[in-house]
Parts: structure tokens; sequence; C-alpha cells
């Protein structure tokens, strides 16, 4: 009788994992098909693309768009911006919040406590957006300056405390050795807490990279005439609302079409992030996961 | 051992002196220049509050701040007084229910889901493509949607119909906002509940199938209680943030026909504060929005202590 009720419950048990997979596959669907789709209007010939945009192979197979694209809307400059920011930010942002977080991370600093306070009470109040942008324009004359894209977002609280949550939990001996050998607090920093660091700092990088490649506000804000990347695939949208003809001469001419020009600039904008990512999958699942903020 | 730990205890009761501070010099250096950075970038902006209190114009703006006209708290009266003020309350806090409850119930779904199924290549995939949207920018992602919901777009022409997502001036565009929003994010936010759900010990599991609970009441019994703590602490931080509905997502999604259904605290801040050079109307919006946020939060943590659930603070 028992026995009869278990294999009941298995039989129903299993019919769940297969409803799952179904579901899982409409997920995986209804995610990866929009990207598929503008990745294939992106390579598709643009005449083509007109009579049917739903489609994830190419029916007519053709470089144009990017090839039109990185000749006419600039997207070259704008490329080498967008990966300019990305490094220098994100490489700046990685060793200035390592640093910040080792000093934060040691209990015997006199001012810890009055520090920490500081930074958190950031992450709860902001001027706001007036404020920021008068500090930024007027005061210190940032305004179309590449720096603009570096210095105000140095640092992000919430990584600084992902990164001394996981100083804290490393073991102490080894900053005492090191101590005891005469070594200085940078230099303990730099030659032992950094090393020990490198899977936090993979997370955190990953963190600033995304939030500087992906950024578009600062530039529309503060850097027009610095376009990135996002920022010009904003204008080519912008401009698609005004609403060009697409049998305009000139367009029909270069054989481009307002939908195929953006579709590629998309997917120049997507591609570098989607290579990185997967890769990096089992550190900021690990970073999500182990950084409570809590403080 | 020993050692180590009474040395603790003593640098902790420490006093101000020089020598403390040759002693920690490098400390110093390594951490005076991000202080002085966070003053300069974050609380000077604060202190730009004032504003929110003086007539602040271009004409206005460069005098001393003791010179600029006091106006008290005529900005704050102005700005609710304003014609669309009302509904831009309307789709901030409507835009803001709406996407953290679906929100947060379609994470707790998905992760209950990748938590059941035995797949594991297979659920290894799934969770890799769900971070997908997450990574990519608002931009890209207001380029798609746009190429998907537009009228005459992916999914009218797929359908055979006109489903006007993104052309239908009424709270329909606040749905299809939201929707995005949990399309991008749900993976993502589907991270957490994950890992509290490993959390919880197996233990409780084995007991429940020897007492002849199937799938689903193991779930509903072990699973959602389990996970029930970090649910009110991330719903605190939502209602804390409730108002702080990002000008980006909406810039980006709206266009000039459903405007007046996607203008939020943060953007009508920025059009009348820059757009209209009314820097202290602006900034008194913003500061609205930000102090009702600490609010909102301080009482969302209190009913979470009142119920008995663990707080936030």
């Amino acid at each position: 009788m028992a026995n009869v009720k278990s294999n009941k419950i298995k039989s129903n048990d299993n019919i769940l994992d297969y409803i799952l997979l179904v579901v899982f596959i409409f997920l995986i669907i209804i995610t990866v098909y929009p990207f598929l789709n503008v990745l294939a209007i992106s390579l598709n010939d643009p005449i083509d693309t007109m009579r049917n945009i739903n489609f994830v192979i190419p029916r007519k197979f053709t470089w144009s768009n990017y090839a039109y694209v990185f000749r006419e809307n600039n997207l070259g400059q704008a490329f080498i911006l967008s990966v300019a920011r990305t490094l220098i930010g994100a490489g700046a942002g990685v060793i200035c919040t390592a640093m910040l977080a080792y000093v934060l991370s040691r209990k015997d600093f006199y001012f810890n406590k009055l520090f920490t306070t500081l930074f958190v009470i950031t992450m709860y109040v902001s001027g706001g957006l007036i404020p920021e942008y008068l500090l930024l324009m007027r005061d210190l004359k940032m305004g179309n300056n590449f720096l603009v894209y570096i210095i105000p977002g140095l640092i992000w609280v919430y990584n600084m405390i992902l990164v001394r949550s996981f100083i804290e939990g490393l073991p102490l001996a080894l900053q005492e050795a090191a101590r005891v050998d005469g070594a200085n607090d940078f230099i303990i920093w730099a030659r032992i807490v950094l090393p020990l660091c490198k899977p936090v700092l993979a997370t955190v990088a990953l963190f600033y990279a995304v939030g500087q490649w992906n950024a578009f506000m600062d530039t529309y804000l503060y850097a027009k005439e610095l376009p990135t990347l996002q920022y010009v695939l904003y204008e080519i949208m912008e401009k698609a609302t005004v609403k060009i003809d697409p049998h305009s001469a000139e367009q029909v001419k270069n054989s481009v079409s307002p939908l195929s020009v953006r579709m590629a600039v998309t997917i120049v904008a997507t591609v570098p992030i989607l290579i990185v990512y997967p890769f990096l999958q089992k550190y900021f699942v690990g970073g999500m996961t182990v950084g409570a903020v809590k403080d | 051992m020993s050692a180590g730990k009474t040395s603790k205890e003593k640098v902790i009761k420490q006093k101000f002196s020089m020598q403390l501070m040759w002693k920690q010099r490098y400390l110093l250096l390594m951490s005076v220049p991000f202080l002085i950075w966070l003053i300069v970038f974050k609380y000077i902006p604060l202190w730009g509050w004032t504003m929110a209190f003086q007539d602040v114009r271009p004409k206005t703006l460069a005098l001393p701040f003791w010179q600029r006209p006091f106006v008290g708290f005529e900005n704050f009266i102005k700005a609710f007084q304003d014609r669309i003020f009302g509904q831009v309350m309307l789709n901030t806090v409507g835009l803001s229910v709406l996407g953290i409850a679906v929100g947060t119930v379609m994470a707790i779904l998905f992760a209950l889901m990748l938590n059941e199924i035995r797949f594991v290549k297979f659920k290894k995939i799934t969770q890799t493509i769900s971070y997908l949207p997450h990574f990519v920018s608002w931009v890209v992602i207001a380029s798609i949607a746009k190429m998907v919901l537009n009228d005459g777009g992916m999914l009218d022409t797929l359908l055979h119909t006109k489903l006007g997502l993104m052309s239908t001036n009424s709270p329909v565009f606040w749905v299809s906002v939201v929707l995005i929003n949990t399309w991008k994010e749900v993976g993502w936010d589907a991270i957490v509940y994950l890992s509290a759900m490993a959390g919880i010990d197996s233990g409780l599991y084995e007991a429940a199938k020897v007492d002849g609970a199937n799938r689903l009441q193991r779930i509903w019994h072990i699973t959602l209680p389990g996970i029930k703590p970090t649910v009110v602490v991330l719903l605190i931080m939502g209602i804390g943030g409730a108002l702080n509905v990002g000008m980006e997502r909406q810039m980006l999604l709206s266009n000039g026909i459903v405007q007046d259904h996607a203008m939020v605290l943060s953007w009508f801040s920025y059009v009348r504060g820059i757009g209209n050079s009314n820097y202290g109307l602006g900034t008194a919006i913003g500061m609205f929005q930000s102090l009702v946020g600490i609010a909102l939060l301080f009482v969302a943590n209190k009913i979470a202590g009142l119920l008995g659930e663990s707080k936030l603070i």
C-alpha cells in the first residue's frame, strides 16, 4: 500500500520535470529569439528585410549594413570611446575600490567607522540630478571632457562593500606575517591582499565594465560631443521616430533602411558584453550571493 | 593565536595621537583621496539641496549662496501644483508597485523552477541565457523592444494583429514597461532567491519525503517559508526605492504618443530643472523624491519588524 502511494508520488513528480522542461524551452526562445532576429536583420539585405521581418537566418546575406554604419555614422570613433571608457573606467574602478576596501577592512584603522559610515550614507541619500549636473557642468567644467565618464562614478559603494567583506574573510595570519617581515600597509595590500582577491575583483571588474559599456545618461547629460556606441544608437533611434522615408532616394541608393542600420549598431553595442559575461558567470553568481549588503 | 586576539582588542580602544596617525600613514594615504572624492561628488551635491529653498535660475546661479533670493517652500508648492504633478506621481507609483509585484513573483517562480528541475545541464544553459538581457544596455533593450512591440513590429506581424503596446497612451504602457523590465531582469533577480533556497536545510526535505509530501507540497511548506526572510528584505529595499524609477528607462522606451504615462519623478525633475532652467524647482522635486524614499524605507522596515519579520536596518 505504502509502496503504491510512493510510486504514484514519483510519477507525478516526474511529470513536473517534463512540464518544467517545456516551460524552460519557451523561456529560452522568448529570451533568445529577439536577439537572433536583430542579428539576422543586421546581416540581411535591407530591401529584402522590408518583405517580412520575422526570421532568424539571413535570407539574403550581406555585410553592407555594417560597412554603412562604420562609414556614415562615425561608428569607429564611438567604438574607440566606448572601449576606452570601459577599460580605463573598470581598471581605475577596480584598483581604487580594492584599495579603499582594504583600508576599511582594517579594524585597527583609527577612522574606520567614520569613513565607512560616510560612504554607506551615500547609498541611501543622494543630492539628485540637478545639483550633480550643476556641479559637473558649471563648477568643475567637466562637460564634454572624457574624465566625466571616469571620475564621478569612480567607486560604487556596493562594490566596495563586496570587496571588503571578501577581504574580511581572508585569514589574517598572512598579513601579520608580512608585517613581522617589515612590510608596510601599502606593500601588504599590493603583494598579499590583492592577489588573494582575484575572484571578487573579477566580479567587480565585470560590474564596472558592464556599467561603463552600457552607460548612456552621462553622455546624454554631459558629453554629447563624445558620443559612445550607446549614444549613437540612441541618436539613430530618435531619427527613426522622426520618420525617415524608407524609400527616399539616398536611402535606396545606399541600399540601407533605417531598421537595418539600427540593428547593425544594436549588434555592435551588444556583442562585446555578450562574449565576456558567460566566462565570468561563476564569479558574479558567487559575488551576488556572498555580498550581503548589511552594515 | 591568543596574542593576536589581545592585540586586536587593544587597537579597537585606541586614542587619537600624532604617533598613531604616523603609524597609519599608509592607510591614510590609501583612503583620504577617496574621502575627498566622496565629499566632492556626493556630499557637495547634497549641499545643493539648499537650492530647493531658493529661486535659482541662470541669472541668479552665479551669485554666492547667501545672496540668492530665499523663497521658503515656494518651489515645493509650485511642484505640487504643477499641472502634470498628479499624473507624474501616479505613473511613478503605478510603475513601481506593478514592477515590484510582477518582478518579485516572476523571479521567485523562476528560481523555484530552476531549483526543482533535475536536468542539470539544461538548468545551467537556461540560467546562463537568462542573465543575457541583464547585461545589455537600456538603449539596446529599447532598440529591440521597439522592433518587437511597435505597431507593425515583429509581434504584430507574427500574430497578425495590432496590439499597440508601445503606442497606447494609457496604463497599458506601464504594463509594457514592466513586462520588458521583467524580461530583462528576471534571471538576474532569481540569483538571490536561488541562493536562499540552496541554504535551506536538506534534512527538512528528507523528513517531508518520509512523511509522504509530494514536490508541490514540499515547495509550499518548506521552500517558500525558507526564502521568506530574503523576500522581506528585498521587498523593504524595493519599497524604499519606490519613487526612484529611473529616467533612463522611461525616456528610452517611451515616445511622443505615450509621454503622459511615461513621465516619472526623476524625469520631471530634469525637465523642470534643466529643461526649463528652474534649478530651484528641479532640486525641490529631486529632494522630495529622495526624502519620501527614505521615509518609505523606514516605514517598510518598521512594518516588517511589527509583523515579526527580519528587518533590514
